[in-house]
């Protein structure tokens, strides 16, 4: 059977799919060849893929074990979806430490990417609330890893890309958050001098601060973009302020279209029309924490606006050192292509060190887009960039990653050799045999 | 806040209809032979929510000691506001054609032993005057078929049952509500290949809870469609249905 894609919807690969229903039971390996846990699909190239291998479904493993609400230590099963904790924590008080863009993704995928958000500059990681998971490998051991215990396997497991072994279960320490709002500001910003000024302003004083940038912008306009930061509200401060939960309507992409919605015509047109939609440069806004932090959420497959060949999405960080100078560069580039899209992410890394040997954050400014996939010119732009990241000592995030070089990824994650030596020999994955030269 | 007994309740869709009934605070009475698997569950549905989770590690094969669970459900719980019986295998076709013990052992788990349960439970919502008598068989049940008529026997024994108990206890104020799933993603499914008829287990769970709910009795197909399905494949000759 075939199943198992990544959000990207490229590259395709073809693997076996065997469901994971029950974490005391044995890894359930193949006669021969490797496996790799696969959550929800949706890391958008080819880590989560294992093509001519076998793939474990983890979505089966969705039971909590324990949750102790006067501390928000939390006890579940790795195939749990962030969804699902927000669901049961949020009303009693307490939400994720840390969050990417979707909700949709698995605690054993959050650990395996370790994936930021918007609160990187505050939290770090989401390897860093981790307090400890089960290991199974395949040699039948099954360890308990944390900071104190394991912690070679713990460190190499949070942005491991599943291949130190499969976690079963994971215990997190969540965040206070007395409601299900955000307020604060959402700010236009008319280039990159302006972003970083606004960046180091809001770091003390805003716990989540992203921006949004126009990547079609070029001249006096390169760089222009939204600004949002946002703190969250104590309950008093919501009542207070007649917070109400958004009534969200069911939205869907039905189909594949057979051409990407996104071209140069929409994207010029949408991104001037998101720029000048807001009058004031400097707007107040309340937010609920789905559309603060899960706007493309609500509109189930929305990854298909890009049509049947599918999309790159493109993450990279750049050192603080020269993140000002090097950001131009990158936009300059993205700019002149005239390729790109409508989602666009900027945002400054905090200093906080990540646990995972091979996370991807580092202090420093990470730009994300999404590419159509329009053939060789798509990859030659994003090789072209690689250089730029590259040669300021910046790297690429896995999870985004179809198509990065052995040498690009070598270059951006110096610990790669210390890694290896945790990998598990009967788990592998395509990401890993094309920039990892592993089986 | 409802009191829930649950037999055969680490199955999948059982499972998935008592998530639902956690969220709103349920009390539960679960019964199931796997205890590792209950202790589980019992945990899982805490954290969603429920107020109190009782467990009962029993094989339900054992039919001597299925009319004292029931009352142990009915002590434990004070009253039953649903009783939901999910237990059953899916026997190899193959075996049971050239075994009277398959055959046997298939009727015994997936026929005798929720009959004496419904019996016994339907005893106990009478006497309370009020509840929900939920019975999972299946589409398989509405026409016997060469590539599983075991199976679908001994899931028609239960709707028939499930049927008369609908009309006989309506007027004490009890719903007995035969479920009759289509394909469902589940561990009883496993080794099958799943096509765009298959139903998650998740999804037949929430349209149990809610017909639990609005009080539905008689029978549910789901996914509802089911119906028309079944309503053909019933009315096919059998020239057609011999090749399913």
């Amino acid at each position: 059977m075939t199943q198992g894609e990544s959000w990207g919807g490229y590259p395709k690969a073809a693997q076996t799919f065997r469901n994971v229903r029950d974490r005391h039971a044995a890894l359930s390996l193949p006669p021969d060849g490797t496996a790799l846990a696969f959550g929800n699909g949706r890391s958008y190239g080819d880590v989560c893929l294992n093509d001519g291998g076998t793939l474990l479904g983890m979505r089966g493993l969705d039971r909590f074990i324990s949750f102790d609400a006067e501390t928000g230590v939390l006890e579940c099963e790795a195939g749990v979806l962030l969804a699902d904790i927000i669901d049961i924590a949020l009303p009693k008080g307490w939400f994720l430490p840390v969050t990417p863009g979707t909700k949709f993704v698995t605690v054993g995928g959050a650990i395996a990417n370790d994936v930021h958000g918007k609160n990187h500059h505050r939290e770090g990681t989401f390897g860093r609330h981790v307090l400890a998971f089960e290991l199974l490998r395949s040699d039948g051991g099954r360890r308990v890893c944390s900071a104190g215990e394991n912690a070679d396997l713990f460190a190499t497991t949070i942005g491991g890309l599943g291949l130190t072994g499969v976690v079963t279960w994971a215990r997190l320490q969540l965040k206070r958050m007395g409601s299900a709002f955000l307020a604060g500001e959402q700010i236009k910003f008319g280039g990159l001098n302006e972003f970083f000024a606004l960046s180091e302003a809001s770091a003390a004083t805003h716990e989540y601060v992203v921006s949004w940038i126009d990547c079609l912008a070029r001249g006096a306009s390169l760089g222009r973009g939204l600004f949002m930061r946002a703190n969250a509200l104590s309950a008093d401060e919501a009542a207070a302020r007649g917070a109400k939960a958004p009534i969200v309507l069911p939205l869907a992409m039905p189909l594949t279209p057979p051409i990407s919605l996104v071209n140069g015509l929409t994207l010029r047109a949408f991104n001037a029309a998101y720029f000048y939609r807001q009058r004031t440069r400097e707007a107040a806004r309340l937010w609920h924490y789905g559309a603060f932090h899960y706007p493309l959420d609500a509109i189930s497959n929305w990854n298909r606006i890009y049509g049947p060949k599918g999309f790159l999405q493109y993450q990279c960080v750049v050192p603080a050192r020269d993140q000002r100078a090097v950001s131009e560069a990158l936009l300059k580039e993205i700019s002149r292509s005239g390729q790109g899209s409508f989602l666009v992410v900027f945002k400054v890394f905090g200093e906080t060190t990540s646990p995972g040997l091979l996370s991807f954050p580092m202090a420093g400014t990470t730009l994300a887009l999404d590419f159509p996939i329009k053939g060789a010119t798509t990859f030659a732009l994003l090789d072209r960039l690689d250089a730029i990241v590259c040669e300021a000592g910046g790297r690429i995030y896995p999870a985004k990653d179809a198509r990065m070089s052995v040498e690009t990824f070598r270059r951006g994650y110096p610990r790669l050799e210390e890694f290896r030596k945790f990998v598990d020999p009967r788990l592998g994955s395509s990401f890993a045999r094309r920039v990892m030269g592993t089986a | 806040m409802l009191r829930i007994a649950i037999f055969g309740a680490t199955s999948g869709i059982a499972e998935a209809t008592a998530r639902v009934f956690a969220g709103e605070g349920a009390r539960f009475f679960l019964v199931a032979r796997n205890a590792v698997a209950l202790s589980d569950i019992a945990a899982d549905l805490k954290v969603r929510g429920a107020s109190e989770v009782l467990t009962r590690a029993a094989d339900l094969g054992e039919l001597d000691a299925l009319q004292g669970i029931c009352d142990e459900a009915k002590a434990g719980l004070g009253e039953i506001d649903v009783a939901l019986i999910a237990h059953g295998v899916l026997p190899d076709q193959a075996a049971c054609e050239n075994s009277v013990e398959a055959t046997r052992d298939v009727l015994a788990i997936n026929t005798v032993s929720p009959a004496l349960l419904m019996t016994r439970l339907g005893e106990i919502l009478a006497r309370q005057g009020a509840g929900s008598l939920i019975v999972l068989s299946s589409v398989a049940g509405d026409r016997g078929r060469p590539s599983n008529y075991v199976y679908g026997a001994s899931k028609a024994a239960l709707s028939a049952l499930g049927e008369g108990m609908a009309l006989k206890l309506a007027p004490q104020g009890v719903n007995v509500l035969v479920v009759k799933p289509g394909f469902v993603d589940t561990k009883m499914t496993a080794d099958f290949s799943k096509g765009p008829l298959w139903a998650s287990a998740r999804d037949v769970g929430e349209v149990i809870a809610a017909a639990v709910k609005a009080g539905k009795r008689g029978t549910l197909y789901t996914p509802f469609w089911w119906r028309y399905i079944m309503l053909v494949i019933r009315f096919a000759p059998g020239a057609l249905v011999r090749r399913m």
